[in-house]
């Protein structure tokens, strides 16, 4: 088997924005819409990694070069399908319809980050690699169960196919024949280990032939390819073929978090090769060659992206504190005796002022 | 009222909650067709169908993993972990994803899961079937601990488990699983979670036991008296959240108090009862609190169980040094 040949990344526009595919199913009025987001989240993702810099929110775990995988595979979704992602799939949950001051919250060390409002179907981010891709199994089998016409999408990294839960994910749901698309974004490192140390396979698609269930492999930079692909695989999925595993080879553009620094392990002339084809300038370039969108807009666009992230800045940065105790809220349904009396002895804590740095 | 033994309780247990909420399903290793290893399940399949009662893959980590996903998606699902020392590989579902997800996702989620494992020596096993793991979970916030020692309290507890919000481990000990029968009712009927039992009333000691030491508990409590030692046995039934208040009131009316568990000695769930108790009845307390438990070594071929079990003989010891202390 040559799985490059057997699993084609699909493409519709090169790194150039030059029009390489069939382009068909995708209107301007999606693209332009598509051009507006991926604009606001990578300037939210980097106006993230300067607060940080300037010690305004805790570390962050830019999701630079992700965008147009998580912004693609969610705007193929219904309302109602379940996201399972991970600490860098902000772009995606931000797209389904959480505020953009849920990520700064998040690493402002805000508890109500996690509370993704009701509106939508997504799991709160969690940090363990691999483990909502079981969660996410487990979604779509009780969707299944109980009749609901419902898939789940779950993200993780190239890192997470490493793991032992990737494998019984997999597995479990072709058994099971669980509505659930399984998205691997390949950004090519995890933290400072290169795919070519994490895995001996020519692609992750390929696994997909283990479980024997479909596997596709997608340019993960390329907006229009990521949702046409999703649409396709999300149809096949909710008409009750099984599972599927989707590819998105992408390029993480910047650090693993603002504690990382990626100069100690990675080559530059990688990274200034494979930016050069990132999803924003790529779609950019091909708008602008197609003539749907010209400078003007492109301006327009930066200018509103910059002032939708700043009201994103100031309501995190003036939203309510969480009252320490609310630390025991969470825990059970119901205090325990044990929490009970743990919680007079913090709120006595509390009122005497303890717990004041310095 | 029927007799039965706790294997057939918790076969009526979750008989009867299938019966009840359509949600409640259970997954887990040879539970289907076989019946479970120990036929906890058996006649489930039969009765309630495959997708309900659902053989697995034999992968713990994604019994556990995706039974948070359908627990948090509207099932009820009771997992069975077929051996609690399988429970290693699940250790991170339960750990950082069962019982965190009210907390992390500030309610808006909560895992309305019960693992069922079968746990504990006596019954002659290869490695890794008998270990007593409790104190791992009973370390974990957002997880509850339970541990029946009769068919009464087996039946009882697991309706309240699977009726219960948040995740519940539900330890069954093996060797009572046939150890003999009791009368239980056949209709539904629920023990709380977070209360213990007095199994035997006394006067001059009170030993705190649960799940397969409870019966030792009481036959080192039998042998006491026999040498005018009144003991006062106490089930703790439910681990986390523990009933502080139960062992309390019981050790300021006994002033001397021993535990005893199978798991090993350090970092045991024993040193968390000895610790509420100097916290709680310091001035209670006649003698310290002894401990009565498994040695510090992985738990040993069948050779040598007997000998490392605690037993009713090492426990009436314990007993009588705290009563001469």
């Amino acid at each position: 088997m040559k799985p490059d040949k057997e699993f084609p990344i699909r493409r519709v526009i090169d790194e150039d924005g030059q029009l390489v595919g069939d382009r068909s199913g995708v209107t301007d009025d999606e693209l332009k819409e598509f051009y507006r987001w991926l604009v606001t989240l990578r300037t939210l993702d980097q106006r993230a990694w300067n607060l940080q810099r300037q010690g305004r929110i805790g570390t962050y775990p830019p999701f630079s070069g992700q965008e147009a995988t998580q912004v693609g595979v969610v705007a193929a979704l219904d309302r109602m399908d379940w996201i399972c992602g991970s600490y860098r799939d902000w772009a995606a949950l931000a797209y389904a319809g959480v505020p953009l001051y849920y990520p700064l919250l998040n690493s402002m060390g805000h508890p109500v980050s996690g509370n993704i409002p009701d509106s939508v179907q997504a799991l709160p981010v969690q940090v363990v690699i691999a483990a909502q891709i079981l969660h996410a199994v487990g979604l779509a089998w009780s969707a299944k169960l109980q009749g609901q016409d419902r898939v789940a999408v779950t993200f993780f990294g190239d890192g997470a196919t490493s793991q032992g839960d990737f494998h019984e994910a997999l597995n479990l749901a072709s058994v099971m024949k669980a509505p659930v698309i399984f998205v691997a974004q390949n950004n090519q490192w995890a933290i400072s280990v290169p795919i070519s140390r994490q895995m001996n396979s020519q692609t992750i698609a390929q696994r997909s032939l283990a479980y024997n269930i479909e596997g596709v492999r997608v340019d993960g930079n390329d907006i229009i390819a990521v949702f046409q692909t999703l649409k396709e695989v999300a149809a096949r999925v909710r008409a009750g073929k099984g599972p599927a595993l989707v590819e998105a080879v992408t390029y993480r553009l910047g650090a693993h978090t603002t504690a990382d620094d990626p100069t100690r392990y990675r080559p530059s002339d990688e990274e200034a090769r494979l930016s050069h084809g990132e999803p924003v300038a790529r779609l950019k370039r091909y708008l602008l060659g197609a003539g749907i969108l010209g400078e003007e807009d492109f301006q327009r666009i930066d200018d509103e992206a910059k002032a939708t992230v700043d009201e994103a800045v100031k309501t995190a940065e003036s939203y309510p504190k969480s009252a320490s105790e609310t630390v025991f809220d969470h825990v059970y349904q119901d205090l325990t005796e044990p929490l009970k009396q743990q919680r007079a002895a913090f709120r006595q804590r509390v009122a005497e002022g303890g717990g004041q740095r310095g | 009222m029927a007799k039965v033994t706790m294997i057939q309780a918790i076969n009526q247990a979750l008989g009867l909650a299938m019966e009840r909420d359509p949600k409640v399903m259970v997954l887990g290793e040879d539970v289907g067709k076989n019946g479970g290893v120990f036929r906890a399940t058996e006649g489930l399949l039969d009765r309630f169908g495959e997708a309900r009662v659902v053989d697995t893959p034999l992968a713990e980590s994604a019994i556990v993993g995706s039974a948070v996903g359908l627990a948090m998606g509207g099932m009820r699902p009771v997992a069975e972990i077929q051996f609690f020392g399988f429970i290693y590989e699940t250790m991170d579902q339960i750990g950082t994803q069962a019982s965190r997800m009210r907390f992390r996702s500030q309610g808006r989620f909560h895992v309305p899961l019960v693992i069922r494992a079968p746990f504990g020596g006596g019954v002659r096993t290869p490695e890794i079937h008998s270990d007593s793991l409790e104190a791992f979970f009973c370390h974990m916030p957002g997880l509850k601990v339970v541990t029946p020692s009769t068919p009464y309290d087996a039946k009882g507890l697991l309706l309240s488990a699977i009726q219960d919000p948040d995740p519940v481990l539900f330890i069954e000990p093996m060797r009572l699983y046939r150890a003999f029968r009791e009368e239980v009712p056949e209709d539904w009927y629920e023990v709380p979670l977070g209360h213990a039992r007095i199994a035997k009333s006394g006067d001059d000691v009170t030993v705190v036991a649960w799940g397969p030491m409870v019966p030792v508990a009481e036959a080192a409590a039998e042998k006491a008296g026999q040498e005018g030692i009144s003991v006062e046995v106490l089930d703790l039934r439910t681990l986390s959240p523990i009933d502080t208040q139960a062992i309390i009131a019981s050790v300021q009316k006994t002033g001397r108090a021993v535990v005893v568990h199978e798991a090993v000695r350090t970092g045991g769930f024993g040193a968390e009862v000895a610790a509420l108790i100097q916290e709680h009845a310091f001035l209670s307390l006649e003698a310290p609190v002894l401990r009565v438990t498994g040695y510090d070594t992985p738990f040993p071929v069948p050779s040598i169980e007997d000998l490392w079990l605690p037993d009713a003989g090492r426990l009436l010891e314990a007993i009588t040094t705290v009563v001469r202390y």
